[in-house]
């Protein structure tokens, strides 16, 4: 079965201005910002963005390097999932 | 003040003579502290500038008076501060800096007793910083040396010390406020007055020498050295000077400000009595008439410093001199008990006497009050420290 | 929506092409640029853009005059797009003052670390604000001297280890923190007086309301107005950038109590700010665990 995640929002994330101070992570209140693997021109992890994003800007508020630019569809956009065997809470 | 009518003379103390015509030169804005015998400039500011349009705020300290002093002139307006020697050390960061910040400012000094020559022309403070120093040995001059130290000092964007004492600021004399012309000077489009904020053309006043991001920043060392090729334009052209019974001197006398007017009559005197005396009365203390003291001394056969301290303005005489003639200190220490006013050198008896004897190369006369408290070595500090 | 549910990573380089609009831009308009040398985790750009957004929303910008001190806040002087008068360590207030007294109706703020403003320009704070000059003071509080490397300031906090600090702020030794915003509140010329902290995005929110009403004090021309806030500096505090918000949570903020300390010329107790801030907390948790509940529902 195939479940989708609801974005009301989104961002533009400026990954070569990010110095990695991951502020933006628990500030995030639907959680869907991670850090990434690899590393931008300064050497930092950055933000990655996933579906669900509700537009509410926490994340741009707590950036201190101006990161952020966020916006707020129209019309909430689905992500699909793929299938997930095992059952959820 | 018209210039159709010629102002009447009126008595006046020096101080308000000053401040008069700081009013009369278009400043409008004075924050001051009171501190002896500098005090009364402030007072008649207080009394006088309301009415004029302007501004005086007795600050909480000399600190803050020149902070807000340089707030004003940052927005254009023609702005004074001032204080006695004492307050203007507390000044000089803040004086220094806003040389970098080519700001206009004038900044008067009633000098205590004990002498700030030194203070008024090595700039006072870090770095390279010079204010145009100018030095009126009367109120009369001092009328006319105020209105010249606002222009000069928006002509070159650059603090202009006017150099009292306690004999200017606190005599009274009759003085007409006479208005004097000055040629015109380019709009202040360098002034802050909010207006350009968030045209992306915003505008800075700064010491530090770094311009909003977009344009070119002369940086820390480039503003250094453009304030250092300022100081030999402003020295080529603003060097004010008066001499007197040059031609045929054997002895010439520099000295500055109320003192030398003593200087003056007292070379009158000996000259009448035959005595081949002359003098050099530097106007521009910064600027230092360094060619005229050193034509003088060409001809002559010595040269003296008269200074009521322990000798600052000797240091430019002898590089004014350069050689060309020996070079003797023949002032003093003279104050009185209280160290802000007048002591027993200011008197034309005593002032003859000693450039008599400097005429004579005799020995000079003691300096009143110098032997009652002398210094004497202790045995630790005559042992040489390697 | 918990971690386990998380979908693919989605293209966040650029703006959707159609069919969304901006909520918030990436950078104040009176910003000239966002690129800074601030440290990681640094606070101060937050209190930057929140002040810059205050006074573009006010319509100020075209009657406003900056004056800023001496810190690593600095360099914003450059990529300020306003009228700007660079001050020196301590003395913005008394630039402030002659510019403010020259352009009465022009919009006058300075911008100043906690170093600047209650160690070298203490006196010049508190008589600005006792004159109840209709300027607006801007303080940037972490607690230490960042420029410099680390030190201790009249902020720092008891126990707060800096350089010359090293086994933490002692009283015996070092004396106690001046809580600058309270004092100033005690000045009849200040008419409005707040704390507020970067630490979080609620936090922020509540710091940018402080801003307005600081300016609109000035606009109406009530008197000084005053905006402390409490900034992140891990760098100056030695704690590994991701703690910062909880140092500052847990030891700058305990002392330096946030809130609006004078509306309308009237002073709130410390136990009054302190009540607010539980209650707010509480409240924050409340709506929280709402939303969560609306979800699972």
């Amino acid at each position: 079965m195939t479940s989708t995640i609801t974005s009301r929002g989104t961002v533009t994330i400026a990954v070569e201005a990010c110095k990695g101070c991951e502020l933006c992570i628990p500030a995030c209140p639907p959680e869907v910002l991670t850090m990434s693997e690899d590393v931008n021109h300064l050497g930092y992890h950055y933000p990655q963005l996933h579906p669900g994003c509700t537009g509410c800007a926490a994340c741009l508020m707590v950036c201190p390097d101006f990161v952020f630019e966020v916006f707020r569809f129209e019309r909430p956009v689905a992500t699909r999932l793929a299938s997930e065997p095992e059952s959820g809470s | 003040m018209s210039a159709s009518a010629r102002p009447e003379r009126r008595l006046m103390e020096g101080s308000e003579a000053l401040v008069r015509a700081s009013i009369a030169a278009g400043c409008r804005f004075f924050a001051g502290y009171p501190m002896t015998p500098f005090t009364e400039i402030l007072e008649h500011f207080a009394a006088l500038l309301p009415d004029a349009g302007g501004t005086c705020i007795n600050a909480e300290s000399e600190l803050e008076a020149v902070g807000m002093a340089w707030g004003a002139a940052a927005t254009g307006a023609r702005a004074a501060t001032g204080s006695t020697g004492q307050g203007l050390s507390l000044m000089q960061e803040s004086l220094s800096e806003i040389t970098l910040a080519e700001l206009p400012l004038v900044v008067f000094n009633m000098a205590r007793g004990q002498q700030d020559y030194f203070q008024a022309t090595r700039g006072g403070s870090h770095g390279d910083a010079r204010n145009l120093v100018l030095a009126p040995q009367d109120i009369a001059e001092g009328v006319e040396l105020t209105q010249t130290a606002f222009h000069l000092a928006d002509k070159w964007r650059n603090p202009v010390v006017l150099y009292g004492d306690y004999l200017l600021a606190h005599t009274q004399e009759a003085v007409a406020l006479e208005a004097r012309e000055f040629p015109p000077l380019p709009a202040k489009n360098w002034a802050v007055d909010g207006s350009t904020g968030g045209s992306g053309g915003s505008r800075i006043v700064t010491p530090l020498g770094f311009d909003k991001i977009g344009r070119t920043s002369r940086g820390q060392e480039g503003n250094f050295q453009y304030a250092a090729s300022k100081i030999p334009e402003m020295e080529a052209r603003e060097v004010r000077v008066e001499t007197g019974w040059l031609d045929d001197a054997e002895t010439v006398v520099v000295a500055f400000g109320t003192p030398a007017k003593f200087v003056k009559f007292a070379i009158d005197e000996l000259r009448a009595d035959g005595e081949r005396i002359g003098w050099v009365r530097p106007v521009s203390l910064w600027p230092f008439p360094y060619e005229t003291v050193g034509e003088a001394a060409a001809v002559a056969r010595r040269v003296g410093s008269f200074e009521l301290c322990t000798g600052q303005m000797i240091d430019d005489v002898r590089i004014g001199v350069a050689g060309r003639a020996p070079v003797r200190f023949i002032g003093g220490v003279s104050t009185d008990s209280s160290g802000f006013g007048v002591g027993r050198l200011l008197e034309v008896d005593a002032i003859r006497a000693r450039i008599l004897a400097l005429h004579r190369d005799e020995e000079l006369p003691p300096v009143p009050g110098a032997d009652e408290h002398r210094f004497v070595p202790a045995p630790h500090q005559l042992e040489v420290t390697p | 929506m918990t971690k386990d549910h998380l979908g693919p990573i989605l293209d966040a380089s650029a703006p959707p092409a159609e069919g969304a609009r901006v909520v918030e831009p990436q950078k104040p308009a009176l910003l000239l640029s966002e690129q800074h040398h601030m440290c990681p985790g640094c606070g101060e750009p937050l209190a930057l853009r929140g002040y810059l957004e205050a006074i573009e929303d006010l319509g100020l910008a075209e009657r406003t005059i900056a004056v800023a001190g001496i810190g690593c806040y600095t360099s914003f002087s450059a990529s300020t797009d306003l009228d700007l008068v660079q001050a020196l360590h301590g003395r913005a207030p008394s630039v402030a003052t002659g510019i403010k007294r020259m352009r009465p109706d022009a919009i006058v703020y300075t911008l100043q670390g906690d170093g600047d403003m209650v160690n070298e320009g203490l006196q010049e704070v508190l008589h600005t604000a006792a004159r109840g000059e209709r300027v607006t003071c801007i303080l940037l509080n972490n607690g230490v001297f960042g420029e410099t490397g680390g030190h201790m300031t009249a902020t720092s906090v008891l126990g707060q280890r800096t350089k010359t600090s090293l086994d933490g702020r002692d009283a015996e030794y070092h004396g106690h923190p001046i809580l600058i915003g309270d004092l100033v509140a005690r000045l009849d010329g200040a008419a409005y007086v707040a704390r507020g902290s970067v630490h979080s995005a609620g936090a922020v929110a509540r710091t940018n309301r402080m801003f307005r009403r600081a300016f609109e004090t000035q606009t109406r021309g009530d008197g000084f107005s005053f905006v402390e806030v409490l900034t992140m500096c891990p760098t100056g505090w030695f704690v590994p950038t991701a703690e910062g918000q909880t140092y500052m949570d847990e030891t700058i903020g305990e002392v330096h109590i946030v809130g609006e300390l004078k509306v309308d010329g009237v002073v709130r107790t410390t136990a009054e700010l302190h009540e607010e801030n539980v209650r707010r907390a509480a409240e924050t948790r409340a709506a929280k665990e709402r939303a969560l509940a609306a979800k699972r529902g």
